[in-house]
Formats: structure tokens, sequence, C-alpha cells
């Protein structure tokens, strides 16, 4: 018996080599570039040379010398603002209005999943750059429709939003998540609501709502920490522009690493940027006590 | 009467409403289709959305690419690229999986929570340093800097997905394959990755398509034209020319497109269900 238990014990320390792949690249990829990065943000630093320890000066120069960080940390925190909930309420309502007895189905669901299979495509980008040009095929449909030509990409008031339009129009992968959650949804409760004299709004926020938080929850966790690292669209659609309306702080980060190959600074950013994620993180946990809802709690 | 005619109403109001979405959703990528074929003063100031002639020349045109780099290279680029990276991500992300999923090993707690924590773990902060790290190997303007974190599992999102999957298979599975005598990598290899197939192909195709699409790190490790992928050099036919002749950029963007849409249509099923189980266990 004995003998037997220790054959357990030993089958079970072999399971260090299955996860070896992932201790290793914890260490070496996960941990140390970390750990790293956080002693670069106080130095002055650029690949070949050795890192000169200059205490809170990058910091310093972020916060109160470099005219663009707080314009940079505003656009991130618009753009996220803008597409987190943007995306997800639109996604919730689709589902919503899905989630029933269509003829279909399939086909709608896949339709709608297309432009979300290209999330961070530069071939998107660029017809959404085309699309939206003063001359694009955008302001032509606004003048055929008899409403004034709209600056998309040329003024400060609009260029960040085209960009979030980008975004929010690849609900799609959201949306599939909902609509698998909603259809798990017992129907039970729906009919115990309905005898009660519910209606479709107290439906909502009693039944579907907590339901399916679980699921918005990762979502929204997700999206947030997807939106405030936002590259390639700001990069790709008006490179910052105009007057540094889209400058969000990927793009800038990556300005002042890779362009600059400022890369002490460039990890002070980098830190900001993490700061920002940690801080969205610990809200949404903070709260997701209040309306995440666990079946088995 | 009334009833059942508002009923109707309602229903074609419906259809309306989703059709309405769906033009939205896919004229975009309908639209860059047809402009492939038009001329520049065909596509600005104009809603037409047929060409005036169809003609594979700016297919023909953009596929030359710039200098003696055409698109054949950046294709084979792009997979050389993607598929490796795609099978070392599938690969390391199954080992760990099984060694989370079916052992009770000392630390295993702290570990798995530590692999969770670093779902969360933006690649802004490590990428300066994992830049300077590859940059001492030689790495940069290479794929490795691709494959090492396919291969040491750094996208916990892979292993977290296939941990999930594995606990829903029966334990007693591997149980009666070790009291036949089977070790356990054998157990692993025969008993449980044909059964983890659906959602191996799943995750590959998500990495599949993450590789594909990427560009921050493209744009970063990879500085040769030579090896540039599709991204890059999409990226890069904007700058060359001071006229730029949309219907070129927009045939390259289209021939770019294609094989993620393909692929979607060949596992619409795998897609759909790898991305309804991965955001539903958790």
């Amino acid at each position: 018996m004995k003998k037997a238990k220790n054959n357990v014990r030993k089958r079970d320390m072999k399971a260090y080599w299955y996860i070896l792949p992932w201790l290793l690249g914890f260490a070496i990829l996960q941990l140390y570039p970390f750990v790293s990065s956080f002693i670069y943000s106080f130095a002055n630093y650029s690949v070949g040379s050795k890192p000169e320890f200059i205490g809170l000066c990058n910091y310093e120069k972020l916060f109160t010398q470099d005219k663009e960080f707080w314009n940079s940390l505003k656009v991130t925190l618009q753009f996220a603002l803008y597409t987190v909930p943007g995306k997800l309420i639109l996604a919730l309502a689709v589902a919503m209005f899905l989630n029933r007895e269509i003829k279909g189905i399939n086909f709608i669901r896949t339709v709608y999943y297309i432009p979300s299979l290209f999330g961070g495509s530069v071939a998107i980008a660029i017809l959404w750059r085309l699309m939206f040009l003063d001359n694009g095929v955008i302001n032509a449909m606004l003048s055929r429709l008899g409403l004034p030509n709209v600056q998309f990409l040329g003024d400060t008031r609009y260029a960040l939003k085209t960009i979030c339009a980008l975004e929010i129009w690849q609900f799609g992968s959201s949306m599939v998540m909902f609509l698998a959650a909603l259809k798990q949804v017992p129907k039970s409760l729906y009919e115990a609501a309905e005898i009660d004299g519910a209606g479709k709004i107290r439906k909502f926020f009693s039944i579907t709502f907590p339901q399916i938080s679980p699921i918005i929850f990762f979502n929204l966790l997700n999206q947030t920490i997807q939106a405030l690292q936002n590259f390639t669209s700001a990069s790709v659609i008006t490179e910052g522009g105009p007057l540094k309306a889209t400058n969000v702080l990927g793009l800038k980060l990556y300005k002042e690493g890779f362009a600059y190959f400022k890369m002490g600074y460039a990890s002070s950013i980098s830190w900001v940027v993490f700061t920002v994620i940690v801080s969205f993180t610990l809200i949404i946990f903070g709260t997701s006590k209040l309306w995440v809802h666990y079946a088995d709690e | 009467m009334k009833r059942r005619m508002n009923k109707k109403t309602k229903t074609v109001l419906d259809y309306l409403i989703i059709i309405i979405i769906g033009i939205v959703m896919i004229y975009p990528i309908i639209w860059m289709f047809f402009a492939t074929f038009k001329t520049n003063e065909e596509i600005f100031g104009s809603v037409k959305l047929l060409p005036e002639h169809f003609s594979f020349q700016y297919y023909i045109e953009g596929w030359k690419g710039t200098g003696k780099v055409t698109y054949t290279n950046f294709f084979l680029n792009t997979f050389l690229l993607v598929i490796p990276t795609t099978i070392f991500t599938v690969a390391s992300a199954a080992l760990v999986a099984y060694g989370f999923a079916r052992f009770q090993f000392p630390g295993k707690k702290i570990l798995f929570m530590l692999l969770i924590a670093m779902m969360m773990l933006p690649n802004a902060v490590v990428i300066i340093p994992r830049y300077t790290l590859y940059n001492q190997f030689k790495w940069v303007n290479t794929y490795m800097p691709f494959y090492a974190p396919a291969l040491l599992c750094c996208n916990s999102f892979f292993p977290y997905m296939l941990i999930q999957f594995l606990r829903g298979l029966p334990k007693d599975l591997d149980e009666s394959a070790y009291i036949d005598g089977c070790g356990t990598l054998k157990t692993f290899t025969h008993i449980l990755l044909p059964l983890m197939k659906p959602a191996l192909f799943s995750a590959g195709l998500f990495q599949f398509l993450w590789t594909y699409n990427d560009y921050f790190n493209s744009l970063i490790f990879i500085n040769s034209v030579k090896k540039y992928p599709i991204s890059l050099a999409l990226r890069m036919s904007l700058d060359g020319e001071s006229v730029v002749q949309w219907g070129k950029v927009m045939a390259m963007s289209t021939v770019a497109v294609i094989p993620v849409i393909v692929l979607f249509f060949a596992c619409q099923r795998y897609f759909v269900e790898g991305i309804a189980t991965s955001g539903l266990k958790g």
C-alpha cells in the first residue's frame, strides 16, 4: 500500500518535466524582462550601452516636461473608454436580439463574426484609412445622403473616434461568446419571472445580466487590457496624428524605444501602461463582487 | 387577425435589422475587393461599388512588391513565421496543460496562479528587455523572437484553454492506462492527445490568426525587407510611392485577407466552439 503511494508521488513529480517549457518561459521571457524593464525605467539606456542609473529622472521628465505624455495618456484612456463599452454593449445587444428561433442563424453569426477575424490586421487598417479619407467612399456616401462631409482623419475631434469605430466594428467574437452564454440561461427562470409579472427590463437586470455576468466580466477584462495597448490601428490609420490626437501610449512607447532608441525612457512609459492596466484590472476585480454572479457560490 | 399581422410585420422588421447590420459588417470587405479593380479616380468621390472594368492588372503589378522582393517572398516569409509558431505554441501548451491538469505536485497552486496572472502581463512591459535579450542572442531580424515564446509557452491563454478542456475528460482514462503499465508520456500521447484534437485545433487556429495579423512584434523584430511578413510589406506599400495607387494596395490587402477568410470558412466550427468554450468555463 505504502509502495503504491510512493509510486503515485513519483509519478506526480514527473509533472515538472511537462511544465518545464513554461517554467523556462516564465523565468526567461516573462519574469526577467518584467524586472529588468522596471530597472531600466530608472536608467539612461539604449541598446549596446550599459544602463546608467539616473533615479527618477525618466518619470520626472515624463510627468513634468514631456508635452506629449499627458495627451497620450488621455488619448489611450479615451480609446479604451469608447471602444470597450461600445463593443461590449453592441455585442450584448446584438446577441440578445439574435437569441431566439431565427432561420439562418448560423449564417448570420458567421457574417457578423467576419470583421473580428481581422483584429490588428494591417490590411484592414489600410482599408479603413482609405474609406475614411476626405474624398473617400464614406464622405461620398454622406454627400449622396445630403449630409455635410467630415474630416474623419484630419480633424482632431474625429480621428480617434474613427479608429474606435474600427475596433467596435469587430464586436463579433464577444457576440459569439454572449450568444453561447445566453443559450445556457435556463428558460424556466424567465417563465417564473413572467408568472410574477416581470417586464422586459426587469427580466434583463434580474435574470439575463446576472446569469451571463461571468462572461461579461471575462470580456471586459480582456478587452480593457487589449485596448490600453492598442498600436496597429493608430499606427497605420493616422500615424498618431493629426496633431497627436491619436498618439496612444503604445505608439509613443514604440517611437521612444525603437525609433529614438531611448529605451530607459520607453521603459518608464511601459510602466505607466502597466500601472494603468493594473489599476483597471483591480477596479474590475474589485467591483466584480457587486455585479458578477457565479452559479456555484 | 390584427395580432397575427403585427407578428408578421415584426418578423419582417427583425430581418430588416439583421440585414442592415449584416451589410455594415460585410460591406467594407466587399468594397475592398471591388476597389482592387478601380483606378484612383474611380475610388475617390464615388459611391459606386462596381468597377468600370475588371482587370487583374493591379494584382499583377502589386505582386511584384518592391525592388526584387515580391509577394511570393512575403507570403513564404509569413508562413515560415506563422506555421512553426503555431505548431510550437500548440505543442508546448498541450504539455504544460497536461502537467497542470493531471498531476498533484508541490507548488502547483502557486505556479498555476502565476500562469494565470501572466495572462495579464502586457506585451508592452516586456518588449524592451526582450528586444535587448534577443539582440544579444543575435535573434533580431530572424523569426526566433516568434518561435522562442511559442516553444516556451509564453501566452498563458493556450495552456489555460487546454487545462479547461482536460478537466472535462474523465481521469479514469489515465488511471486505467497507468494500471496497464503505460508511462505518463505514453498515457498522454496515446490516450489524451487524440481526445484533445478539437481543442488543439481551436488553439492552433487562434494562434495562427493572431500571428498572421501581428504587426507590432514584426515591426520591432524584423528589419530587412527580404524577411518582411505580409503585414510589414503592406505597411511599406503606403510609403513607397509619392502617389499611392490605391487599387494596387487594395489588391495586395485583399490577397493578404484571403487566407484568413478561407481558413475561417473551412474551420468555422472550431472557431465558434473555441471562442464559446474558452470564455465560458472559468
